[in-house]
């Protein structure tokens, strides 16, 4: 803390006021598109085809979002929200199962080929959904898991960078708990259970941040497996919203919609902020 | 309660043998302390009998019982780690308790028997602590509780205490000593820490290389070491080594002639040698001298006997019956 309070002595006077205008600055420059967003969403349709576009927000806000919850354009928003939620906590989870169990196995146990199999999983960072979407649709397709949540989850449940992570911390484990736990009589499956997930909880809760937001704005996967409007996801479901040809979009009921998808995310980083930091920041010792 | 017998143990990792062979019986009760430089193998040896890794040859036997081929949880036996390897995340009392948790041991039983436990080594107020939150010394006491709840008819004690500073040490070991007393637990103790194993021990064995150079009680061992390996590894300051030669009644075959330094005294007459430096300890002073052909000798003299200045020219003697000799390979001739 020393460090701190002396670097903010030094900054006293006209610096500080500089860093603070800077920051304002930079602030108001990310924000002014949200509050664009937000203030469409508050008006209606001719007042922002309307040129200037309206900068405070009018009284419509009710209706619109109203609206687009209940209606929409091709599907009512809140069950694209259920949707994205879905599918979102389902990457993050399965995600996190999936890479806590195989990195609990490449650290633990002696088997044949255990080298061989980190790096094929650790290769497979090079290998970005964006790569694989033409096989993996069409394994996909041949389950008949297009239009589903499974069809959604499945293909991007795995995860190198999880399954890394783990055995990064599981390494720093020392292997004096495993022999105790084993002197205690915990089979395997039983000290991961007991010892190693709850040692785990803060990169567990790091993790989840990271790709539950992950999940969330996932754009382009679901946007091809998903035919169906009741299937979509709210992400790609703005995109949806634009209408072809000549008709007019319908813009009140699309920034709304855009509000609304950004809300969960939000709340889960704040929601989760001090657990996140913590994991990223310590390991618990 | 049990007894423990080593026949013929080896251990290889890969190809290399690090462990030749040891056999050892310890009776019911016994305290034997294994101890020797690290890299000797003493830990291997315990973590064979404790069941951590696997053994390559020979048998560990506990309670009359072939246990080789037996998971740590089967053997009967707890054990203390070197950092202790408290689980960092439950209290005190929840790591006290796993074991006879997944032992499926009763809710009230688990309790009583924590808490007697907790009483014996004076961690009640602690129960609810994380070992975080607790010192070195109290974190060394939750990981003997974690072994004494478990009523193993073994401990095993990895070098429990290296991690402790000297003073919280000499309390510790004492403590283990009266605990393994009162209970009356065949106990097995790693350690490289002579005094240690010389307070500790009903009997020690001194380990070299991954041999067994001497099985014994601690002042058998001392007095009477078998090779000079043993000599030279137990008592503080070592034990001096000069050339045979220098005694004219050497038997047949001694290189090494070995002679405590509490037994030279410095005389009138006999083997002349320089004064390097002295160091007063208090009780004792210790006098380093050098002889002509530059072996040094340590003399352990008592405080109160006048020191030799430095660079003094003293004459060494010693009474012939505490000579120890010892061949060329290093045994005792």
């Amino acid at each position: 803390m020393a460090g701190v309070d002396s670097g903010m002595v030094e900054k006293r006077g006209l610096g500080r006021w500089m860093t603070h205008l800077g920051l304002i600055i930079g602030l108001l420059f990310i924000f002014f598109p949200i509050w664009l967003a937000f203030v469409a969403s508050t008006v209606t349709q001719p007042e922002i085809v309307k040129p200037p576009m309206p900068l405070l927000p009018g009284g419509h806000f009710f209706e619109n979002y109203r609206r687009a919850l209940v209606s929409g354009v091709n599907a009512p928003v809140a069950w694209m929200m259920l949707n994205s939620l879905i599918m979102a906590l389902g990457i993050a989870l399965g995600k996190i199962v999936i890479s806590l169990l195989s990195a609990f196995a490449i650290v633990y146990f002696k088997f044949p080929g255990r080298r061989l199999f980190f790096w094929l999983i650790f290769m497979t960072l090079m290998l970005p959904v964006e790569v694989r979407i033409v096989p993996t649709y069409e394994v996909v397709a041949n389950f008949g898991m297009l239009n589903s949540y499974s069809g959604l989850i499945f293909p991007l449940i795995a995860s190198a960078t999880a399954t890394f992570l783990f055995r990064q911390f599981f390494m720093t484990v020392p292997d004096e708990l495993a022999e105790a736990a084993r002197v205690d009589g915990a089979r395997p499956m039983r000290f991961f259970w007991d010892i190693l997930l709850p040692m785990s909880r803060t990169n567990i809760a790091a993790l989840f941040v990271i790709l539950f937001i992950y999940g969330w704005n996932q754009y382009l996967w679901p946007l091809l497996i998903t035919t169906d409007p009741s299937m979509n996801t709210i992400v790609m479901g703005i995109k949806q919203m634009f209408p072809s040809g000549d008709d007019t979009a319908d813009w009140p009921v699309i920034m709304a919609t855009s509000i609304l998808a950004m809300i969960p995310p939000v709340i889960v980083v704040i929601s989760m902020q001090k657990l996140f930091i913590r994991g990223l920041v310590d390991s618990e010792k | 309660m049990a007894t423990v017998s080593l026949k013929g143990i080896t251990k290889s990792f890969g190809k290399t043998e690090v462990i030749h062979g040891i056999d050892l019986d310890i009776a019911d009760g016994e305290l034997i302390v294994i101890v020797g430089p690290s890299g000797c193998g003493k830990s291997t040896l315990l973590r064979m009998v404790a069941g951590l890794e696997t053994v390559t040859g020979g048998e560990v036997q506990i309670g009359g019982t072939r246990v080789n081929e037996l998971e740590p949880m089967d053997r009967d036996i707890a054990m203390v780690f070197q950092n202790y390897a408290l689980y960092p995340h439950m209290s005190v009392f929840d790591n006290m308790a796993y074991g006879l948790k997944i032992a499926g041991t009763p809710k009230a039983e688990i309790a009583e028997r924590v808490g007697e436990a907790a009483t014996l080594l004076q961690l009640e107020p602690y129960l609810k602590r994380r070992p975080r939150e607790l010192s070195g010394g109290q974190r060394q006491r939750v990981a003997m509780g974690r072994a004494i709840v478990r009523k193993p008819s073994v401990f095993l004690f990895d070098e429990p205490l290296s991690n402790l500073d000297a003073k919280l040490r000499v309390q510790m070991r004492l403590e283990i000593k009266q605990l393994q007393r009162r209970l009356g637990v065949t106990s097995l103790y790693v350690t490289h820490d002579q005094v240690e194993a010389m307070t500790l021990a009903d009997r020690m064995i001194v380990m070299n290389a991954g041999r067994a150079d001497q099985i014994g009680a601690p002042l058998e061992v001392y007095t009477n070491p078998q090779t000079e390996f043993v000599a030279s590894f137990i008592g503080s300051p070592p034990m001096n080594f000069l050339p045979a030669k220098m005694a004219g009644d050497a038997p047949r075959g001694a290189a090494t002639l070995g002679i405590r330094p509490e037994h030279v005294k410095i005389a009138q007459s006999g083997v002349q040698g320089t004064v390097l430096y002295t160091e007063a300890l208090g009780a004792e002073t210790l006098v380093h001298i050098d002889l002509p052909d530059a072996t040094r000798v340590t003399v352990r003299q008592d405080a109160a006997a006048p020191p030799p200045r430095e660079g003094e020219t003293v004459s060494l003697e010693w009474d012939a019956g505490d000579r120890i000799f010892f061949d060329a390979q290093g045994s005792r001739c």
